[in-house]
């Protein structure tokens, strides 16, 4: 298996893995609180990111709805933390369970008849958007008044309820990332990955291929929308709070889907590689403007704005692709 | 010889259009049968009917002593039909050993044999120096032949090829007919839709023609060619003086 993942990947590629992994793992010992909240959402990004490019970028199917999985996965492991006292690491498999229930209903609907492209994506909206409206009223988890988690100063870091400072967060979700990086490269080179690739690319050829086009889907959103859910539950435990305004909302999907596509849709290091550039470059112009004086509290969606024009123009296929090309890094990395 | 395909009486309208009318023809085991006529002819829809892409409006599809109308193109495929797209469908960012493993993954357990089984396919078709080209960068003739390479990873017993032909040099078209009768030496059993008449006599033992959606000539080629009522719909009726 372990021959299968590095089959084709230049050792470079691995040193420079190796290289930022380790910059990663040291990180929190020298950079003080705000720039480690910053790395957290950069590798939360990263990882939804991860998520979502296994329906786009390997299957080819756009969902705008991604939201609906974080969202359920948040709901379902805060919800049975406080009501009964489930702690995450037992919950987070409940809410990958729910979320994917929710990905193969939507996929069953869209790919059982046939509906693709940007009708998938209205569909996918549509259910994020009815699942917002229904939480909202949905008083076991206080409706639209928000659900929050109790929220204690804890002296030492109480990792099995998740419960602690962001240091431990923030490794908990490294080693996500990095699990989800390995896992979707084992996907990739496995036969789905196969499978899903040429589906994405002739959908009619790969079907005389012998490829049962509606099972790969079906499995992708699977794998999608669990991994997504995962998301939701360190988000719920990260944060504390959760509205079904914010988490359901339209904007949560794009926000998430923009590290993917500025990294490079259907790559591997595309979404990682997006979210630094999304996430922490924003921060840091955020900051430069703040150090010269200037109070501009929309200058990260102007940055947004503008990383998305550059790539839409110039780099279609995301920044990764041509910098992987320029460090001669192999075609499916 | 038994006949490992056999047609009977398919039909298949469009809005109204009937594009293929009772149509019938068998082919035997081990055999290789062209199937040929003008265009719009109704050649590719039989094709896509046998294929699994439409499913007869009437009529019945028996491959190997079994029902296939109306299945799926994966459940086709399954059955042991392998088919090429007149308009080639490569999937494009994939390189060209990865377009074949793809195929060949439809036997093999493990991704490791796949990629042995596809450099094999691709070196049969002479096309193993091109195995780490996107697909996109082939030219047409090596786009073809990697449309024959993607099916036959497949293992297919029966192999329907729609117009490989087309667009080739005459010395390719001879390589590729080269190709076609080693193959079928080996127990390959082929149906092509051809307009290259060059590679209709060369390779096929029987020839089907088909014109407006109906059969109207059925026989061994030299004697099809002399036809009748094939020169008529390919060449117009002879004038009366």
């Amino acid at each position: 298996m372990i021959a299968r993942l590095l089959d084709g990947v230049p050792k470079r590629a691995l040193i420079l893995l190796g290289l930022l992994l380790a910059f990663l793992l040291v990180a929190p010992l020298f950079v003080g609180n705000y720039i480690l909240s910053v790395l957290i959402l950069v590798l939360y990004f990263a990882y939804t990111g991860q998520a979502w490019n296994v329906m786009m970028g390997f299957a080819g199917q756009l969902s705008l709805g991604h939201s609906l999985y974080v969202g359920l996965g948040a709901y379902t492991a805060a919800a049975l933390y406080v009501h009964f006292g489930i702690g995450p690491w037992a919950g987070v498999w409940i809410a990958i369970l729910i979320s994917m229930a929710a990905g193969l209903v939507v996929g069953f609907l869209a790919f059982r008849f046939g509906i693709g492209g940007v009708y998938f994506a209205l569909l996918t909206i549509a259910f994020a958007e009815f699942t917002r409206v229904g939480f909202d009223h949905f008083m076991w988890v206080n409706g639209s008044g928000g659900f929050f988690l109790p929220v204690a100063q804890y002296s030492v870091n109480d990792v099995l309820n998740l419960r602690g400072s962001p240091t431990m967060f923030y490794y908990i979700l490294l080693g996500i990332t990095v699990l989800a990086f390995i896992f979707c490269r084992w996907l990739l080179t496995g036969r789905i990955g196969y499978y899903w690739l040429a589906i994405r690319e002739e959908p009619e050829a790969a079907q005389t291929l012998g490829i049962n086009i509606f099972r790969c889907k079906m499995i992708a959103v699977a794998i999608s929308s669990g991994m997504t859910a995962l998301s939701g539950v360190f988000f719920a435990f990260y944060y504390n709070n959760l509205f079904p305004e914010q988490i359901f909302s339209m904007n949560r999907s794009i926000e998430l889907i923009l590290g993917p596509i500025i990294g490079g849709v259907g790559s591997l290091f595309g979404p990682i590689l997006g979210a630094f550039v999304l996430t922490a470059l924003a921060e840091v112009l955020n900051d430069i403007m703040v150090a010269l004086g200037y109070e501009l509290p929309g200058v990260k969606l102007l940055f947004y704005g503008f990383c998305l024009l550059i790539v839409v123009m110039w780099l279609p296929n995301g920044i990764w692709p041509p910098l992987r090309k320029w460090l001669r890094l192999g075609e499916r990395l | 010889m038994t006949a490992l395909l056999t047609v009977d009486g398919i039909s298949k309208s469009f809005r109204g259009l009937k594009a293929v009318s009772e149509a019938s023809l068998t082919v035997p085991q081990g055999g290789i049968v062209s199937l040929i006529g003008p265009n719009g002819a109704g050649k590719t829809t039989c094709f896509n009917m046998i294929a699994g892409v439409f499913k007869p409006d009437e009529g019945s599809i028996l491959f190997d002593g079994r029902s296939i109308a109306g299945l799926r193109p994966d459940q086709i495929c399954h059955a042991g039909i392998g088919r090429t797209f007149q308009i080639v469908k490569p999937f494009k960012d994939l390189t060209a050993l990865e377009n074949v493993i793809v195929g060949a993954l439809r036997n093999e357990s493990s991704t490791r044999a796949a990629k042995k089984k596809a450099e094999s396919v691709l070196d049969q078709l002479g096309m193993l120096d091109k195995r780490d080209q996107p697909a996109a960068q082939l030219t047409l003739p090596e786009r073809k032949r990697l449309e024959v390479a993607r099916a036959l990873a497949t293992d297919p017993k029966l192999l329907l090829l729609d117009e490989v032909m087309a667009g080739l040099r005459p010395t390719e078209t001879d390589q590729m007919v080269a190709v076609f009768r080693d193959l079928n030496r080996k127990g390959l059993t082929i149906l092509l839709i051809e307009h290259v008449m060059r590679a209709v006599m060369a390779l096929s033992q029987h020839v089907v023609v088909l014109h407006h959606g109906q059969i109207i000539a059925d026989g061994a080629p030299e004697q099809v060619v002399r036809d009748p009522a094939v020169l008529e719909c390919y060449l117009g009726e002879e004038a009366e003086v």
